[in-house]
């Protein structure tokens, strides 16, 4: 008996006519596309974009050349050179991230102890050659300066959870 | 107005001025459907993206109205690529091939009472040929490709279109059998009556109705019957080797197609130009010159709107179904859609034998 029935069934199209239905329906259901340059999505403020190196509040330059983000680094593309300055100090001479090699995984910024390598929430960025992809400690500075107020806000919104 | 350019233009050869108004109609008629072809392109991105909660295209021009021309110009100037140990005369013959008979077709349609290219007397002989024709271009661009997948997806079409050619013609026979007549627009005409809708050859041979138009979207290879494409199982058939202008101009033959057969459903089954309104509407708001009677009583524009109903049948059906494995399309040609219409043309014979009303008394 239900075999005869499924054959109705079939031959009446039940099925493909609800599926008909169905599509119909979100043919008028409200569109979720988001129109990217004008409408944007919210974002989380542990975003991981583009890189920036901060400084303390008197201009000196946190990182202390630990090492610990090129070692962590899993895409190796971290290289740090560093030196002892005239007053003890130690600092880098060189700071430099690959972003073509960069995968945004975020264990930089994890492993730093002194908050000085961030990820931050600028992604919009592009590169018209390979060198404007390789960002070096001035750039990478330049980054921080320009965006401290937007990463310390980040920071602190984050820090609960830490 | 053809007498008055006769007229006009009685100062050439009588040759040439028969010419000139042939070539003309042709323009008239070819014109506006490369129009409707490249914006049911539009409309086709259109409703699917509608039907995936997307939007659809709507950065060119104002909201996207001028995809169309970005998309041709865009193709057309990209390089033809022919591949290296392709036969060259075929390859570029089966674009032409799968375009003429698609362009052919339009010939013997009537838009309105009288209103046709040309009123031969088996115009729906005719349009069967030429929808059939249709898969030879399919054939020879596959296997002139030089190229496993197109050859694999032209085998595919051509026994596609085969199988299902069989039960379209079943289907027209069904019709032929009630009109009594292979012209198209005696047909529309077999359809008018007093009751308007009910009249339609819809209601008495709906098996047949639903079969020729199924039958039509695996004729022109439109999902959830296009294995002939397949991208996922062989790239894209038959068309996988094509660029540039030969690959744009299967994509024309293809809708031009869908319009043909959304056109002649409208034609053979929902009354063509004839209003629906007849038999609701008191007569004289009909029939005369004013404007609500032009807009109201028969005309183009109802078959416009019910060619752009099947049209976006098509596109409904795009965007719902799964594309049919290859044996389940036979099955579904052979085994379902030809007994089908055998048994239902014996129906609509005996109808049409016994005068069963209201349609054949």
């Amino acid at each position: 008996m239900t075999a005869i029935t499924n054959y109705f069934k079939s031959l009446i199209l039940v099925e493909l006519f609800r599926g008909l239905v169905l599509t119909g329906k979100y043919f008028f259901r409200k569109k979720i596309t988001v129109q990217y340059p004008e409408e944007k999505t919210p974002m989380s403020p542990r975003f991981r974009g583009l890189h920036a190196q901060r400084r303390y509040p008197n201009g000196e330059e946190r990182c202390i050349a630990c090492k610990l983000c090129e070692a962590v680094c899993p895409a190796l593309a971290i290289t740090i050179d560093l030196e002892e300055r005239d007053d003890g100090t130690r600092r880098t001479t060189r700071y430099d991230i690959d972003l073509t090699k960069c995968i945004f995984c975020g264990f930089c910024e994890e492993s730093c102890p002194v908050d000085a390598i961030v990820e931050t929430r600028h992604f919009e960025y592009h590169g018209e050659n390979r060198d404007d992809l390789y960002m070096t400690k001035e750039k990478l500075l330049a980054v921080g300066d320009k965006m401290e107020k937007q990463i310390a806000a980040d920071r602190a919104a984050d820090a609960p959870f830490r | 107005m053809i007498e008055a350019i006769e007229s006009a233009l009685d100062f050439l050869p009588a040759g040439l001025v028969t010419l000139i108004i042939i070539v003309g109609k042709i323009l008239v008629l070819v014109l506006p459907l490369m129009g409707a072809v490249a914006y049911l392109t539009l409309a086709e991105r259109k409703v699917i993206g509608y039907m995936q909660v997307r939007i659809g295209p709507n950065r060119v021009g104002p909201r996207g109205l001028l995809q169309p021309i970005a998309d041709a110009v865009k193709l057309m100037f990209k390089e033809t690529i022919f591949p290296a140990k392709a036969n060259r005369f075929l390859f570029i013959s089966g674009p032409i091939l799968t375009l003429a008979p698609a362009l052919a077709a339009w010939a013997v349609v009537p838009f309105d009472d009288g209103l046709v290219i040309s009123n031969i007397d088996a115009s729906l002989l005719y349009i069967l040929a030429m929808t059939s024709l249709g898969v030879y271009g399919v054939i020879i661009a596959g296997w002139a490709s030089n190229s496993k997948y197109a050859f694999l997806g032209a085998l595919r079409s051509a026994a596609q279109i085969v199988s299902y050619e069989i039960a379209m013609g079943f289907a027209l026979v069904g019709v032929l059998v009630a009109a009594g007549s292979l012209n198209l627009g005696e047909i529309v005409e077999a359809q008018r009556g007093s009751l308007g809708i009910i009249n339609w050859y819809m209601i008495p041979l709906l098996p047949l109705f639903i079969v020729y138009f199924i039958a039509g979207v695996a004729e022109t290879n439109r999902a959830p019957f296009d294995v002939a494409e397949g991208e996922s199982e062989i790239v894209a058939g038959f068309h996988v080797e094509y660029s540039s202008m030969t690959f744009s101009i299967f994509f024309l033959a293809e809708y031009a197609n869908m319009i043909l057969i959304a056109l002649l459903t409208a034609l053979l089954f929902l009354g063509g130009w004839l209003s629906p309104l007849h038999g609701v509407l008191p007569a004289s708001l009909l029939e005369g010159e004013g404007v609500l009677a032009l807009l109201l009583g028969d005309g183009i524009h109802w078959l416009l709107a019910k060619t752009s109903f099947f049209l976006f049948l098509f596109l409904w059906f795009r965007a719902t179904f799964p594309r049919y494995r290859y044996d389940q399309i036979m099955r579904l040609g052979w085994k379902i859609f030809i007994p089908i219409t055998i048994v239902w043309l014996l129906v609509a014979a005996a109808m049409v034998v016994w005068k069963i009303g209201p349609w054949f008394n």
